[in-house]
């Protein structure tokens, strides 16, 4: 009876406790969906790379290849020769390589020279393949395959001709050796978006004539000769590999980091990715911050409403004060009516947030390449959930001890 | 009609420390089955005295004994469950929650009280009676008590405070928003069920003419010494 009284109660005062419900939501809703961009960002950004057991490049910090290898951020210290990527492909725990070699940009997005094995090998958000979107891949000395998010902003179709640059802010355009669109990948949400894939064979042809990083003056070496040469790279600037038994990994990565040719550096791509995630982890930080804000705002809110209605309803509880209610009933009623307004609470928060989410997905993954994940009820979510309720009652405490001392002592007669 | 109901022996009471406004009623004894009217002009402490014998006040001292228990000596829970168990109490106005239906109004007492409960053995069925005696339409039961018009209220409050067959009464100047009209029929009502159910009523009111369907009439002035 105390429950159906409590739930009338609430339903006579449809305006009020509506208004509380929408705003409690509203806050609510804020607060999830600051944790599941959260959460989701670390997803996507966790997800960059995977089932790539290690990346190798020159020495350095595991950060610093990560970033230039996967994210295209920064350069290499130093390349690694031809030689040395061999040594590497003969082990015999190798499964798979796929050299890259980064240096080149167009237009302010890197180039990067690969093999076609780029395309199989590479996968993302736990083992998603490259789709090709239009066109082929490389067939061509001079062909390119670009990023999905390098086509859109630079509105490049298939047969665009491009001319790269040497470096990633010179004014030195390889425009002797032009280059056309063989093909566009589908959108990934990864760095991949952002980037023009060529073949190795391509990026040793455009450094024909060129010298320590500048172009040989007098020297034009004709297209239909350089098409000739032997253009097996003498350098890359990383590895992504993949091994026969996972067992093998660190073994594979103590013999790269001893390796007595040259000074290299194997890292594991996720415990990398953990690594520069704890570095911008700040902004994860501040994100939670906000979110831990806006839900206290809440709860002040809900205990505020709660205390402007308590002289109001102090007849209310005179009533059940003379029928035989305990001060700890009276209390207990307005601990039950927060309990109901975190309950609705939260129902809509989640009718918001799913409805918003499931609207808003396709675009958010396309802008900013973040999966938001929406399936229902996460474990988080649910714990998230109790704890509203928990901080509702505890918050509900103070006015419901201000209304077991207003039954206390207001007896037959209320003094407001 | 010998027993006391209501026994109270040098009771003290004041707010607090501070207030200037005290009380002290030497004594007052109310016999079983009386009805006794409490005159008293506003502010001369009737609705205190009626807050103390209801036991939701503590009197500094002195004793108030409802049906032989000294009220003041027991524990506020047993305190909340006696007047639940014995008192049936109808305010001056706003007596109903208004977001309840009538009749859920009406059994509201006999969730609190164990002994009243007992009593029933169809509880709708004995609020509908109680409506009936007490001439409110058949097809009230479902109404919100926002809905009612205040002498309706007034005559549910009477069913409320009557169900379950409490030993005692208290009614809190119950006529004072009534028209003279309703006045006499909501009184002709609610003595009629009292006389029938054998229960006390105390019933405080500043209005003298009411006094000729009382057994007693008690002047506040008379039994209560005020402290200024």
């Amino acid at each position: 009876m105390l429950i159906k009284l409590s739930i009338s109660s609430l339903y006579a005062r449809a305006l009020t406790v509506s208004m509380t419900v929408v705003a409690i939501s509203l806050s609510l809703m804020l607060y999830m969906s600051v944790e599941k961009l959260r959460t989701s960002a670390y997803t996507s950004f966790t997800d960059t790379i995977s089932q790539t057991d290690l990346i190798i490049g020159a020495r350095a910090s595991s950060v610093q290849l990560l970033l230039y290898s996967v994210f295209r951020i920064g350069n290499a210290t130093n390349n690694i020769t031809w030689e040395s990527y061999q040594d590497l492909e003969n082990k015999e725990e190798v499964d798979w390589t796929v050299p890259i070699s980064l240096g080149d940009s167009h237009k302010g997005f890197r180039v990067m020279g690969t093999n076609k094995e780029f395309f199989s090998r590479y996968k993302y958000r736990g083992g998603q393949s490259i789709n090709i979107q239009k066109g082929n891949l490389f067939e061509d000395l001079y062909d390119v395959v670009l990023g999905a998010g390098v086509a859109e902003k630079l509105d490049y179709s298939i047969d665009t001709p491009l001319i790269v640059s040497h470096g990633l802010r010179s004014f030195s355009d390889h425009d002797d050796q032009p280059f056309r669109v063989s093909g566009i990948l589908e959108k990934t949400g990864t760095p991949v978006d952002n980037t023009v894939i060529v073949s190795l064979a391509a990026i040793e042809a455009i450094h024909v004539d060129w010298s320590t990083g500048a172009k040989i003056p007098g020297q034009q070496t004709p297209i239909e000769e350089i098409r000739k040469m032997d253009l097996t790279p003498k350098n890359i600037t990383a590895v992504l590999v993949g091994v026969k038994s996972k067992l093998s990994i660190f073994n594979l990565q103590r013999w790269v980091n001893e390796y007595p040719e040259e000074a290299m550096t194997a890292i594991l791509p996720g415990a990398a990715l953990q690594e520069l995630w704890r570095v911008v982890g700040v902004v994860e930080n501040l994100l939670l911050g906000i979110s831990i804000v806006v839900i206290f705002t809440t709860l002040v809110g809900m205990a505020a409403i709660m205390f402007s209605n308590l002289n109001e309803r102090r007849r209310e509880m005179a009533i059940w004060r003379a029928m035989g209610a305990s001060p700890s009933i009276v209390m207990g009623l307005l601990m039950l009516e927060a309990i109901f307004i975190a309950l609705l609470s939260i129902l809509l928060s989640v009718i918001l947030l799913f409805g918003t989410l499931n609207i808003l997905q396709p675009w958010i993954d396309y802008n900013y390449g973040i999966l938001v994940n929406v399936e229902f009820f996460t474990l988080r979510d649910i714990y998230v959930f109790i704890m509203f309720i928990i901080s509702s009652i505890i918050v509900s405490l103070l006015p419901a001890v201000r209304a077991y001392w207003f039954s206390i002592n207001d007896g037959m007669s209320i003094k407001v | 009609m010998d027993e006391s109901i209501i026994k109270i022996e040098s009771l003290n009471f004041y707010w607090s420390k501070k207030s200037n406004f005290k009380i002290f009623v030497p004594s007052l004894e109310i016999k079983k089955g009386e009805k006794v009217l409490l005159l008293g002009e506003s502010g001369s402490g009737k609705t205190t005295l009626l807050s103390l014998i209801c036991g939701f006040l503590n009197p500094l001292s002195g004793s108030i004994s409802i049906n032989g228990n000294t009220i003041n000596k027991l524990s506020s829970k047993t305190k909340d469950e006696y007047r639940a168990d014995n008192i049936g109490i109808i305010f001056q106005q706003f007596n109903l929650l208004p977001y309840a239906n009538v009749v859920d109004n009406v059994l509201l007492p006999l969730y609190f009280s164990q002994a009243r409960s007992k009593n029933i053995v169809n509880k709708r069925a004995a609020a509908l009676e109680l409506f009936k005696q007490l001439r409110l339409p058949d097809d009230i039961a479902q109404y919100r008590a926002s809905n009612l018009s205040v002498g309706q209220q007034q005559r549910v409050a009477v069913a409320r405070a009557l169900i379950g067959n409490p030993s005692l009464i208290i009614a809190d100047e119950p006529t004072s928003s009534l028209d003279t009209n309703a006045q006499q029929l909501f009184l002709d009502l609610m003595f009629k069920q009292i006389s029938e159910n054998n229960s006390t009523l105390l019933m405080v009111s500043h209005d003298k003419s009411l006094s000729n369907r009382f057994d007693r009439q008690i002047n506040i002035n008379e039994i209560l010494i005020r402290e200024n």
